[in-house]
């Protein structure tokens, strides 16, 4: 993608370890327009996850900037951070729902603490947030009696409950049934739509992605080596790219974790003299 | 050479676990200042502290009552053996109630306060931080430090000293029943020896200050042990076990100090 002043979040040159020693993103830029749902793939440890988290704030880069609606993260105080998070919504890999609380509460939450709405007004809008993830009848369940997908659809809910510009999914697609998982997959590009957000959606599930997502980034060992439409995605022939899209066992990433000579490791060489 | 080397390894032990207790300490010292600092939250919106009274003191209420009339009537039958031995059984109602209110209630209560209560205060919040809630809530802008460490850290501090009033009390209401009841003490004699020799001050509120810092004491270690345990089921689980262990010792530690300088100010 080029550079465009009408970006919602620009990260340039990033750089980021959680030690000194080791670097888990590398030299990753991307950009991401407003009102569009990006996808940034790869597979599990290639620190998806971790530029998530630098986007939002949760972690700060070594070299490099993040910039959320012009807004350079780094720089921001603890005030200046949750003036932006107010702006942000954040579905979390599991779902992350406060497991004393309601449904209801759960999603009236926010409400009850950034804004002066009365309780009915509160209550009007919490039913409207899950009559669009069609759980309105699951309002007064305690987090413990829904099932995954569920769950997801309420978490999702909460995430864009004061209508934020930007939303962020880390793995929203990990561990639902194929019905669940092309729900939550529908609600999220409805909801982008609906709100006139801006989605990043981080996930390994290839297929459910591609036809939601306006846009990919492919990572792997903490760089991005992939980017474009999904159609164009489908249609790359990169071996990495391929393999990825294909799921396919050989390639450049490979199945093996280093180690050291099998045979050395079974003891064999002693019967082989 | 190798006890040489055995040797520098148990001093380099002693001083790696020394620094990192001091290191913890200061931590723990440090994370009660920032939840005092944002207990704002807790004062501003009482309902958020009443719910955690309930769940740390209400529901231990029951322990507490039942192990303070079993503590009081144990102490009932131990005194009465004791002191007839002098023919002075009538005092029984001034021992009981001085063990209870300046020693035993506080430090009894305490110690079951922070098995019941102070484990379940940092699985709770061990839990939320396991399953990414307290991340949550940061990204919804709410700082996890004042909406859910704080309520339980006051609801903690405000229960402990009612818990161990309730558990005097109740102590020397068993030993009221075993020693007036069962044992043919005089009741008269139990409750105005008890009246004239229980000083409010220096009994009644040596015990009730011991009692508020002992709480102060569970709340933060209790609380410092959820927010600091690493996010997985066995780091909850050895936070939860370090809870009842720290907190334990430190109501011993404190009890000793807090004695020490009692006895020094009313100059018994």
């Amino acid at each position: 993608m080029t550079a465009t002043d009408d970006a919602m979040v620009m990260v340039e040159s990033l750089e980021f370890g959680y030690t000194s020693a080791a670097s888990v993103l590398r030299d990753i830029t991307l950009e991401v327009p407003r009102g569009k749902v990006v996808a940034l793939m790869g597979g599990s440890g290639c620190g998806k996850t971790t530029l998530l988290r630098l986007i939002s704030g949760q972690l700060r880069a070594r070299e490099g900037r993040v910039l959320v609606a012009g807004e350079d993260m780094a720089a921001l105080d603890r005030e200046g951070l949750y003036r932006m998070r107010r702006r942000m919504g954040m579905l979390f890999q599991l779902g992350a729902l406060f497991t004393d609380m309601t449904v209801f509460e759960n999603i009236a939450f926010q409400m009850r603490e950034h804004t002066m709405l009365p309780d009915d007004a509160v209550r009007d809008l919490v039913l409207m947030k899950l009559e669009a993830v069609g759980l309105r009848g699951a309002a007064r369940l305690m987090p413990s009696e829904l099932s995954g997908g569920m769950a997801r659809r309420v978490a999702l809910a909460r995430a864009v409950a004061l209508d934020p510009m930007l939303v962020l999914y880390d793995e929203p697609f990990a561990g639902l049934d194929p019905i669940s998982l092309s729900v939550v997959g529908q609600l999220i590009r409805r909801s982008n739509d609906a709100l006139g957000a801006t989605s990043i959606v981080v996930t390994h599930d290839v297929q459910e992605s591609l036809s939601i997502v306006d846009y990919v980034y492919l990572m792997a060992e903490g760089r991005i080596v992939a980017e474009g439409t999904p159609d164009a995605m489908r249609a790359c022939e990169e071996p990495r790219v391929r393999q990825f899209i294909r799921g396919g066992m050989d390639g450049p990433v490979e199945f093996h974790y280093p180690a050291g000579d099998y045979a050395r490791d079974l003891a064999l060489q002693d019967i082989h003299g | 050479m190798a006890e040489q080397n055995s040797g520098a390894g148990l001093v380099v032990g002693i001083g790696g676990w020394t620094v990192a207790a001091v290191r913890r300490t200061g931590a723990a010292t440090i994370f009660m200042l920032r939840v005092l600092a944002a207990s704002g939250v807790s004062l501003r919106r009482v309902r958020l502290t009443l719910r955690e009274i309930y769940f740390a003191g209400t529901l231990s209420l029951v322990i507490i009552m039942v192990s303070g009339l079993f503590v009081g009537m144990v102490l009932g039958m131990q005194g009465y053996e004791t002191l007839q031995t002098y023919g002075s059984e009538e005092k029984l109602g001034v021992l009981v109630a001085l063990s209870l209110v300046r020693e035993l209630g506080p430090v009894v209560a305490a110690l079951l306060f922070a098995s019941r209560a102070g484990s379940a205060i940092t699985a709770e919040i061990g839990l939320m931080k396991a399953t990414d809630q307290l991340a949550a809530m940061e990204m919804m802008a709410v700082d996890p430090v004042a909406r859910v460490v704080a309520p339980r850290f006051w609801g903690a501090v405000l229960s402990m000293p009612l818990l161990a009033a309730l558990f005097s009390s109740l102590g020397i209401l068993g030993a009221y029943l075993v020693g007036v009841s069962l044992l043919g003490v005089d009741e008269g004699a139990f409750w105005s020896q008890m009246q004239a020799a229980v000083d409010v001050r220096q009994d009644v509120l040596n015990g009730v200050v011991k009692s508020i810092v002992f709480g102060i004491g569970i709340a933060t270690v209790a609380t410092f042990e959820g927010f600091d345990a690493p996010p997985t089921a066995e780091g909850v689980s050895r936070a939860t076990t370090r809870t009842v262990v720290h907190s334990s010792l430190l109501i011993l530690a404190l009890d000793l100090v807090l004695t020490g300088f009692m006895l020094q100010i009313w100059g018994h």
